[in-house]
């Protein structure tokens, strides 16, 4: 080796970049904040009339057969539980959309990595920013539910950070899924029997309670669930340990899934 | 050898599956040159690109980029490089000069320079009255501007061009060479592929000829003219029947032909051998090179 590069190797190893660089973070994030000026209409119109559609049509149609349930109005209870769903939509789906369409067709991740970026800060920034976006979606229903007679609470006001941890979680699912599929069929699958099951059997609409005990079982291992159960407490009240168990297992996802998205798309971008 | 590479490559190999599509390739880009990889689609020349930021990652092989071994120390290199991908990967719904902000963080550009960073691109992409243009609106030609503005916002010591010109009408490449040179004369090492032989041949001072992802020849463009096929080649028209005589007439002679088309290439024919034949007499060039030394047609 020649003296000038091995200087320079010397040098490298002391400027040696880190991984999960904040620079590399804010740098993807800028992207993402400066993109989301150009797109902020529709996103956030999906994001929040979709949920509010859903809280208004059970709501007021099922509302209109049971007006109490699990001891809660009907509208309080859904309106509480459907703050997981509105993270879902805001979440999942933009890290499944989003993520193959910047793959594939605008080949924005080959712009990026061929800056001081590693996979893995896209993926962390990227899942951070829609984080922070279903942490404020995730509100919107509360507030519907708020004009439509649920009454506030000091508690409510964790209910952005119950969101955020959850939409972490989501996020990095649908990175993943994006990460994994070869087209965009593939999503259909992951919508039709991962998704829409998820989001049914969560608590959200009616009480798990009255489902058969395997069921029940299941359900404690649907994220969605822990989101619904923890909203709930926000809103009416917590129950001590059992809470901690949920944020427990909201943290556990969002990890798994986090570290999960990585690999998949490391295996996608990198060859 | 040389103290001052920009690039070493040395026995590089990348497989994909059954296909090699580098296959032993040695490569120097001296700080402050312009090197040209030539060669047809399918020979490696865009793979070899994407060993150079460590999207792909190498089977066997030494890669040196200003200094920082990959892929370890990639990230690194990357800080000091800019790239111009051969497919377009703008933010289509942004601004031009937004296009330029987001990668002034991605290139970790200090705050206080972030402005100035951004005009001097503007400037030197001559886009500064685009500036509030989404790129979706732009031309071809100023969106390849864009992008090359885009991989000198943070004045990298070396940048790596991929088909910068490929796909744009022969007005919008030439600006785009006038630009490209203009960076050239600044002292800004580059590495640039190409298929098209009058790119190579005017703005980079060494080619490197690729054929089947390996290096056949390599050298300054008219070193490898002139090694090769000679000063002067003898364009002979006719029809099919009549190029087949002269190119078995020629051969006898012991010169070298190649076959475009319509015409037959006599090359070395300032030799002449004592063959004489009637056809216009042209300078041989970069692609009469490529051509007998790959045994295919480029562009």
């Amino acid at each position: 080796m020649t003296a000038a590069s091995a200087a320079a190797n010397v040098a490298s190893r002391a400027r040696r970049v880190g991984r999960l660089d904040r620079r590399a973070l804010t740098g993807v994030l800028v992207r993402e904040v400066v993109n989301y000026s150009s797109y902020w209409r529709s996103s956030t119109f999906s994001s929040t009339v979709e949920p509010t559609i859903y809280l208004l049509a059970f709501g007021f149609g099922f509302g209109s057969i049971v007006s109490q349930v699990a001891g809660y109005d009907y509208v309080d209870f859904v309106g509480t539980g459907i703050v997981a769903t509105a993270v879902l939509f805001s979440s999942a789906f933009p890290g499944m959309f989003g993520t193959f369409v910047k793959y594939k067709f605008q080949r924005t991740y080959d712009a990026i990595l061929a800056a001081p970026v590693d996979t893995e800060e896209i993926v962390t920034a990227e899942a951070l920013w829609l984080a922070t976006r279903a942490a404020v979606y995730g509100c919107v229903p509360l507030l519907v539910a708020i004009a439509f007679g649920l009454d506030p609470t000091w508690g409510m006001l964790l209910v952005p950070f119950i969101a955020w941890i959850s939409g972490f979680g989501w996020a990095c699912f649908g990175i993943s899924i994006a990460g994994f599929a070869s087209s965009f069929e593939n999503f259909n699958y992951i919508v039709s029997a991962v998704l829409t099951p998820l989001f049914l059997v969560a608590g959200t609409f009616f009480p798990l309670d009255q489902l058969p005990e395997f069921l029940q079982v299941l359900a404690q291992l649907n994220p969605l669930h822990h989101c619904v159960e923890l909203v709930r407490g926000a809103a009416f009240g917590f129950d001590g340990w059992v809470d901690l168990l949920h944020v427990g297992a909201l943290l556990l996802f969002g990890f798994a899934m986090w570290r999960i998205a990585i690999h998949a798309m490391t295996k996608k971008l990198v060859d | 050898m040389s103290t001052e590479l920009a690039i070493r490559l040395r026995g590089v190999v990348k497989r994909y599956g059954a296909i090699t599509a580098v296959d032993g390739l040695d490569l120097d880009v001296p700080l402050g040159t312009c090197v040209g990889l030539l060669g047809p689609n399918g020979a490696g020349k865009s793979t070899t690109m994407r060993l150079l930021t460590a999207q792909s990652i190498a089977d066997e092989g030494e890669l040196e980029v200003l200094g920082f071994r990959l892929p370890d120390e990639s990230k690194a290199a990357r800080a000091e490089c800019g790239v111009v991908p051969q497919l377009d990967n703008l933010d289509t719904t942004l601004t031009v000069e937004q296009n330029l902000l987001v990668f002034t963080h991605l290139y970790r550009i200090p705050r206080a320079e972030r402005r100035e960073a951004i005009e001097r691109a503007l400037r030197m992409a001559n886009l500064v009255d685009r500036r509030d243009t989404r790129a979706d609106k732009l031309s071809g030609g100023m969106r390849r501007r864009l992008l090359i503005a885009r991989a000198l916002v943070h004045r990298p010591r070396l940048v790596l061009m991929d088909e910068p010109t490929v796909g744009l009408d022969p007005q919008v490449r030439q600006e785009l060479w006038a630009l490209i040179d203009s960076l050239r004369s600044e002292g800004t090492t580059i590495l640039m592929s190409t298929h098209y032989i009058e790119e190579a041949q005017r703005l980079a001072d060494t080619v490197l000829i690729m054929s089947h992802g390996k290096a056949v020849a390599a050298g300054p463009p008219s070193d490898l003219v002139l090694q090769h096929a000679g000063r002067e080649a003898l364009e002979v028209y006719g029809p099919p029947s009549r190029l087949a005589e002269v190119e078995a007439e020629a051969g006898a002679a012991g010169l070298r032909t190649r076959r475009t088309g319509t015409s037959v290439s006599i090359l070395g024919a300032e030799a002449g051998n004592g063959y004489a034949v009637e056809g216009e007499r042209r300078p041989a060039n970069l692609e009469d090179v490529f051509v007998l030394l790959t045994g295919e047609e480029i562009a």
